[in-house]
């Protein structure tokens, strides 16, 4: 409080225009400008491009119209079932593994914990176009590294990104990658959160730890678990970087997302009124699960 | 009452944690195998599996397809002015809304929250046309300024204002001390671990960004170190040698620092969900 006696001179106190009462404006003053600016005024602007379409050059108002084109068109359901697919498949594998690696840090006599935990989140320091590009050489078809291993087991090279259902699965590889480390963190924070005495407790009544796991861990768990869920469904509705780099959507958009389609339309074909139509299909989407999502915290708290 | 637990149990959980390190760590040594190897030496079989030489000459290829310097500093400016400016913005605000009572402020807290919840891509077709007007396409700010609205770590600084006690400042009033002076002095030095995080958070998001910086940026000495990279991916026989050195740049720097500062960095990247 030193410095504060130096600075006050209460006698001739100045009529400043810095008070209790203005102060909270000024403070906020530059977000809500900005906020005005780069976020309202935008997500507006882009509900009336969504009803609007480009007629030698110039938007006009086109109703229903991009809405009507969105829900007839195939390659829109593609990309809208490849995001399912990925949420389906994607997001319970990395949240099993997840867990069970956070379980794992958690036991008592386990060694070398911190290092552990440090490797495994390494992979969330890395940009998602790096991680990409490290797996774009490790799953080349003829000469990754992947395929060489396999090859020693007698398995025949996979075109992990040109053929089939492949493509997909290694979306869900780099991905799982990438991810894992951070939702176990957050997982792990969850369990040092339930208190030891119920183990305890459990295993003088004569519980295995499996049992344990599904009858103390799992149940006092799933507030976080439900958390890390509904981010991981968010993430895989908004999956950008990783397509793009990887495939670029291909083949024939078996690797197509909700975003990556936007972009195209948007910033391919810059026919930005179908695009904001696809826009508010994700904003939909997202926004409804990010409702959940809030209500499950209030109800936590 | 302490329950001995079978040797083959340990070792087995053993195994199984350094196996699954093994899958999370070998795609950073095959980074840095390709960064210091030509692409026909990582592309034999069986392949390099030791660092080789080449480091210098995949520089110099690096150096003539992207500009990596440029990029780096370009992805740097950017995240440390945007961090900088952004932990202002959400101290300030975060300040605001946990310690003053205005008239507005449940409106504008709930209009944020419930910002939080639509998607940055409904913004994006109408930024693009914003900046192509103001001719402001290829520039830092066109980059910065739309990102620095980002509600999360508002949030997160309105949660941690609230443990500034409200005596102390009705104290420093008293005492005549200006409200800048309270809160530049008196609250942000309070705050020094939740800064910490919410800055580590705003540069690890900018750090990152790739959708933006790739629709505003459009020339090869303005591409920050995603965009720039992208570009190697999307050639149509890659290099891999200065792809994988490329990588190593853009990552290594994030892995040493992340070394020397991990309780901040963990509970900044996961924006306060985790305390480090």
């Amino acid at each position: 409080m030193h410095a504060v006696a130096e600075n006050r001179q209460p006698e001739r106190k100045r009529k400043s225009f810095v008070t209790v009462k203005t102060m909270p404006y000024i403070l906020i003053a530059p977000i809500v400008t900005l906020f005005t600016v780069f976020y309202i005024y935008p997500i507006f602007y882009s509900i009336l491009l969504s009803f609007q379409t480009r007629v030698r050059g110039e938007y006009v108002f086109a109703g229903f119209k991009n809405y009507v084109r969105m829900f007839q068109d195939p390659i829109f359901y593609k990309a809208l079932g490849n995001s399912f697919l990925i949420l389906a498949i994607q997001v319970p594998l990395m949240l099993t593994l997840a867990t069970l690696l956070a379980v794992a840090l958690n036991v008592s006599w386990l060694k070398f914990k911190g290092l552990f935990r440090i490797g495994y989140f390494t992979p969330v320091l890395t940009s998602l176009v790096a991680a990409s590009v490290i797996f774009l050489l490790i799953l080349n078809k003829d000469y990754g590294l992947l395929n060489y291993v396999l090859s020693l087991a007698g398995i025949e090279p996979i075109g992990w990104l040109s053929d089939g259902f492949w493509p997909l699965v290694t979306l869900i590889i780099v991905i799982t990658w990438r991810w894992t480390g951070y939702n176990m963190v957050i997982l792990l924070a969850g369990l040092q959160n339930i208190p030891h005495d119920l183990y305890e407790a459990a295993s003088i009544d004569g519980a295995g730890r499996v049992k344990q796991f599904f009858h103390i861990t799992l149940p006092l768990l799933k507030p976080v678990l439900l958390v890390t869920f509904i981010m991981s469904t968010i993430g895989s509705f908004q999956l950008f970087d990783e397509p793009y780099t990887l495939t670029g959507g291909g083949p024939n958009n078996r690797t197509l997302t909700l975003t990556l389609y936007l972009y195209q339309h948007g910033f391919s074909y810059f026919d930005f009124g179908y695009a904001s139509a696809l826009t508010y299909a994700i904003v939909f989407i997202v926004a409804l699960l990010s409702l959940v999502q809030f209500k499950l915290a209030g109800d936590q708290d | 009452m302490k329950r001995k637990i079978p040797v083959v149990e340990q070792v087995l959980l053993y195994l199984v944690l350094i196996a699954g390190l093994a899958v999370t760590i070998v795609p950073f040594y095959w980074m840095v195998i390709g960064a210091t190897n030509r692409t026909g030496d990582v592309f034999k079989i069986p392949p390099a599996f030791v660092p080789g030489k080449h480091l210098v000459e995949n520089l110099h290829n690096l150096n003539n397809s992207i500009l990596i310097w440029k990029s780096l500093y370009n992805s740097l400016f950017i995240a440390v002015v945007y961090s900088l400016i952004g932990l202002l913005l959400c101290a300030m605000s975060g300040y605001a809304f946990a310690k003053f009572h205005f008239r507005g402020k449940t409106v504008i807290f709930t209009t944020l929250i419930l910002a939080m919840m639509i998607p940055y891509q409904a913004t994006i077709i109408p930024l693009f046309q914003m900046f192509v007007k103001l001719d402001m396409l290829n520039t830092y700010s066109a980059v910065i300024l739309p990102q620095l609205v980002y509600v999360f770590p508002i949030f997160l600084m309105t949660q941690n204002m609230k443990a500034v006690p409200t005596s102390l400042l009705e104290a420093a009033r008293i005492d005549g001390a200006g409200e800048f002076h309270i809160f530049f002095r008196i609250v942000l030095p309070t705050m020094t671990p939740a800064l910490a995080a919410v800055t580590i958070f705003l540069f690890n998001h900018q750090w990152n960004n790739f959708m933006w910086p790739l629709i505003v940026m459009n020339t090869k000495d303005m591409y920050t170190l995603p965009v720039a990279l992208s570009t190697l991916a999307g050639q149509n026989s890659i290099d891999y040698g200065q792809a994988m050195l490329g990588t190593s740049i853009s990552v290594l720097p994030v892995i040493v620092v992340f070394l020397f500062m991990q309780k901040y960095f963990v509970s900044g990247i996961l924006g306060g969900a985790v305390k480090g």
